[in-house]
């Protein structure tokens, strides 16, 4: 509607993180829990395959599935979390002012990150070996039987300036200077917009364009080569060179469900009155359209691979389609992902009313967890690998912790940045 | 089908009154014919009370008119009309097709989306336009009323309302 009028907002309002709703999230956390412990009797008690042993490679135990699980949960995770902060910038690089009263949702996002970075570098310590093929000193040693020529060849990049095989410093001033600099922006940011809730004026809304243009910038690059650490070493022979994008591209959908359905959460519970179905609307575009953005990368990635046939390239798609264990995930990685959001949020109403988008955002979480699931099991655990209970707990756990996380954070300020400048255009948004 | 041909126009300055006015005359029983305007007003159409537009629909056929179309035509040229091995794959290899599929996908909704506007605004290029007022392309905004189509209201009563609307001039229009 064009009728420009007088709107009168409580800006001042806050989340309030009742005791139930802490209760259901911690009913989670432990269910979890214990899902999570089931999973791991049953990987020590049961489902020994000795035949690895016996053909040659590493014998396989127990906790190798227990650590594959903690990484692909430690990178989802870190990922929604960095999204917060990367959607956050992007709207003030973009000078956008429909996305006013949602900018401290999209923030506090970043509150995991700092806890996401200490159980990254936890777990690559704790690992090691069981996950990262490349980390073992033989690989680089020309006399050994086992010297690996290609590895060697990368290994610089995994273990620079020390020798290869050593302590691979290069890889950890990495994930150290990446994680630093994301806490570093995040903390900037939070910093700007308690400044502005304090003084007003548009100088704060300057500041934080100049400051997000430098991280979208930090961010192009440590998003990619993150995306090569964490997940693409992992097949270490194997490369693709639009992988960072594609891992971006997963952790940005999801990213956007999470942001989508804390808003709605908290529309639903009489927060954020001002925003409408038009704000509603352009979430929805951002989750459909960018699901589409996922599966023109996935399918860029498989169909050059599938076309050209080059053994040592194809190799990571014959590990998945043709396993029984990982083949049907294939499919409904596709389905999930891209199927399900694409034929339910295609009408404009679709993307206007909560029911549909709570539905598809949910869905394109589990979708995505799949998706991350499918790149780091089958090069750690082979034929091992599957989704049992201790994925399934480990993922409630991680969830429903980061969740309370997040949800503690955006309950300790105001809800809206209430001397935003473009708040007035964010009420008139009309589409 | 006969046009008719009696208009009462109302000419307004600004596209705020405009809006407010389109609101008064709908709810004073006019029935408004049409709003001409120099540029796009926003929210024009939702005051007007038009339906929205059933045009995604039609793309959306048209789009899997395309996939059809290409998928269809793919296998029957690389199965059965003249059946080829290209890079060791079936001869119906799916994912070959869906780069083509895409492209034909889009191709069709967007031709057939375009074309459907073209017939349903009547933007047919031997159309004859009907100009109620020429400067509504340039600085003044055009409420028609048809004055067959408001039969149960008296011609002075239409003027009064639009006047009262903040129309700075109320003139009479009529086509041969």
């Amino acid at each position: 509607m064009a009728h420009h009028g007088e709107h009168h907002y409580n800006l001042d309002q806050r989340f309030d993180f009742t005791a139930s709703i802490k209760k259901s999230i911690l009913t989670v956390l432990v269910i979890g829990a214990v899902l999570l412990g089931i999973g791991i009797v049953m990987a020590m008690t049961g489902g020994h395959h000795e035949e690895g042993a016996a053909a040659g490679g590493h014998a396989f135990h127990w906790y190798e599935r227990l650590y594959a699980s903690l990484w692909v949960n430690n990178v989802f995770f870190t990922g929604i979390s960095i999204i917060g902060v990367f959607f956050f910038a992007i709207q003030f690089a973009a000078q956008a002012g429909w996305s006013a009263p949602i900018l401290r949702v999209m923030l506090s996002l970043g509150n995991w990150l700092p806890i996401a970075g200490v159980l990254m570098l936890a777990t690559f310590f704790v690992a090691n070996h069981d996950l990262f093929h490349w980390t073992h000193s033989y690989l680089f040693d020309k006399n050994d039987p086992q010297y690996d020529k290609i590895i060697d060849g990368k290994g610089a990049f995994f273990f620079w300036p020390m020798e290869k095989g050593t302590f691979p410093v290069f890889y950890i001033a990495r994930m150290v200077i990446f994680f630093g600099f994301w806490v570093f922006f995040f903390t900037k940011f939070k910093q700007i917009s308690a400044q502005e809730d304090q003084l007003g004026g548009s100088t704060h809304w300057y500041k934080m364009r100049s400051w997000s243009a430098f991280f979208l910038v930090f961010f192009a690059v440590s998003s990619s080569m993150s995306a090569w650490d964490w997940v693409m070493s992992i097949d270490t022979h194997w490369f693709s060179t639009l992988f960072g994008w594609y891992v971006f591209a997963s952790w940005f959908v999801s990213g956007l469900s999470a942001i989508t359905l804390i808003v709605l959460f908290l529309k639903g519970k009489g927060y954020l009155e001002m925003v409408n179905e038009n704000h509603v609307h352009d979430l929805g575009k951002f989750v459909f359209g960018f699901s589409i953005f996922w599966t023109y990368l996935w399918f860029s990635q498989f169909l050059l691979i599938y076309y050209a046939n080059i053994p040592e390239e194809t190799v990571y798609f014959v590990e998945r389609l043709e396993s029984d264990i990982y083949g049907p995930f294939v499919f409904v990685n596709l389905g999930l992902n891209f199927f399900l959001p694409f034929l339910v949020l295609m009408t404009r109403d679709a993307k206007r009313h909560g029911v549909f988008l709570k539905l598809v955002c949910t869905i394109l979480i589990v979708g995505h967890w799949i998706d991350f699931t499918l790149m780091v099991q089958p090069g750690t655990l082979g034929h091992n690998g599957g989704i049992g209970l201790l994925e399934v707990g480990m993922f409630l756990v991680y969830g429903s912790a980061a969740t309370f996380v997040v949800l503690n954070a955006l309950a300790k300020r105001n809800l809206i940045a209430k001397n935003h400048p473009m708040l007035q255009e964010s009420y008139n948004h009309h589409i | 089908m006969e046009r008719d041909t009696h208009f009462i126009l109302g000419v307004y300055d600004d596209e705020d009154v405009l809006l407010h006015a389109v609101e008064k005359v709908r709810s004073s029983g006019v029935k408004i014919h049409e709003v001409y305007s120099p540029y796009p007003v926003h929210g024009l159409e939702h005051v007007l009370g038009y339906k929205r537009s059933k045009l995604p629909i039609a793309a959306f056929l048209f789009g899997m008119l395309g996939t059809s179309l290409a998928l269809t035509m793919q296998f029957y040229m690389m199965k059965f009309d003249w059946p080829m091995i290209i890079g060791g794959k079936d001869y119906a290899a799916f994912p070959d097709f869906v780069p083509v599929s895409f492209e034909m996908t889009v191709l069709l909704a967007a031709f057939g989306m375009v074309g459907v506007f073209l017939i349903t605004s009547n933007l047919k290029p031997w159309a004859q336009p009907r100009i109620f007022d020429l400067r509504s392309t340039d600085d003044k905004h055009i409420m028609a009323i048809d004055i067959a189509s408001n039969s149960s209201l008296e011609q002075e009563k239409i003027k009064e309302i639009l006047s009262a609307s903040g129309a700075t001039e109320v003139n009479n229009k009529s086509f041969e």
